[in-house]
């Protein structure tokens, strides 16, 4: 077995999802079912991401709550992507230091 | 508004910032797992994706075969198909083959979702900036985590680890704000991966995202049809 193997292997097939479907369809997709599939489909899976996973994500569900907190609040006003992350991270080590 | 090269780069930036505390934690990991610096390094300049990564490792650590290794990325990454196959649908004209070929690599959760939520259509130059800050806050990120291990405290590389996530709610809850089948969306989403994620924990997390989100957009897109340009009928 033969890491260099394994690394080309996993390059590989990581690129072909990938760069098949984005380079091979230039037509505009007619169905409206499928068009309006794709239009939801990005909110869809940030959603799915980032829902329980976030909660995961500090290795300590108080901070992670409180840090998704700062985030909800900041992004429905609308902040910078940025502002929001870093505030997020921000929140969570304030938070993990109290407790 | 055009879409430029160096605007890519600053849209990037908090994808390579969220990128460089993931990418220090996969670099101490692969280190931890037997791989040398240069071999953690090499994955991540050919791969640029985190569960990918981490399970590729686990594959060589466990000396698996390589079949084994590519029917795991195979799974974990085929959400990237659905990732292309929708930004194919918003590139400017100027995109031709080569240009797809090569943008294709840096198709990640973060590129995508910044670029998916860009009003016009995206140009190469856009995406290459987008791209060029997210890769090198990825390798860099690796190389100094399998480099320098635990130099950071914990409490900083724990905070860090929601970066990434915080930055996905940036994008989902303006858009949800706008408009209702996006709440439709991002609900049902986020309650199919919570009842996954309980109900059914041996499922992988690729295949708890890719469930959940093809559920929750062909849902919206019976209730809620597109019409032709982008708008929502409701």
């Amino acid at each position: 077995m033969n890491i260099f193997i394994y690394i080309a292997v996993m390059a590989g097939v990581t690129y072909l999802v990938r760069m098949i479907p984005f380079t091979l369809m230039r037509k505009k997709i007619s169905s409206k079912f499928l068009r309006s599939f794709l239009h939801y489909i990005p909110y869809a899976v940030l959603s799915a991401m980032t829902i329980p996973a976030i909660f995961y994500s500090t290795g300590d569900m108080i901070t992670a709550a409180a840090g998704t907190a700062a985030a909800v609040i900041l992004a429905y006003f609308g902040l910078p992507l940025i502002v929001v992350a870093l505030a997020a991270s921000g929140m969570a080590f304030i938070v993990g230091f109290i407790i | 508004m055009r879409l430029c090269f160096r605007r890519g780069l600053i849209h990037g930036i908090p994808i390579a910032l969220g990128y460089f505390s993931v990418s220090f934690g996969f670099g101490i990991m692969a280190v931890r797992a037997g791989l040398t610096v240069i071999e953690a390094v090499c994955i991540s300049m050919t791969n640029l994706t985190s569960a990918g990564q981490a399970a590729g490792v686990g594959v060589i650590a466990a000396c698996g075969t390589y079949i084994e290794m590519a029917v795991t990325q195979l799974v974990i990454n085929i959400r990237y198909s659905l990732m292309g196959l929708s930004l194919s649908q918003k590139l400017d004209s100027s995109f031709n083959t080569p240009h797809r070929l090569a943008v294709s690599f840096g198709i990640t959760d973060e590129i995508f979702a910044v670029a998916s939520a860009q009003p016009s259509k995206l140009t190469p130059r856009y995406m290459y900036g987008l791209i060029l800050i997210a890769f090198i806050g990825w390798s860099g990120g690796t190389l100094l985590g399998a480099v320098a291990g635990n130099i950071l405290p914990a409490p900083i590389t724990d905070a860090m680890g929601i970066v990434l996530y915080g930055m996905f709610l940036a994008i989902i809850i303006p858009a949800a704000k706008k408009s209702r089948s996006v709440l439709f969306v991002i609900i049902i989403a986020a309650a199919t991966s919570t009842i996954l994620y309980y109900a059914l924990p041996s499922l992988s997390g690729g295949f708890q995202v890719i469930i959940s989100a093809v559920v929750a957009a062909a849902a919206a897109a019976v209730i809620f049809p597109v019409s032709e340009e982008g708008g929502e009928k409701s």
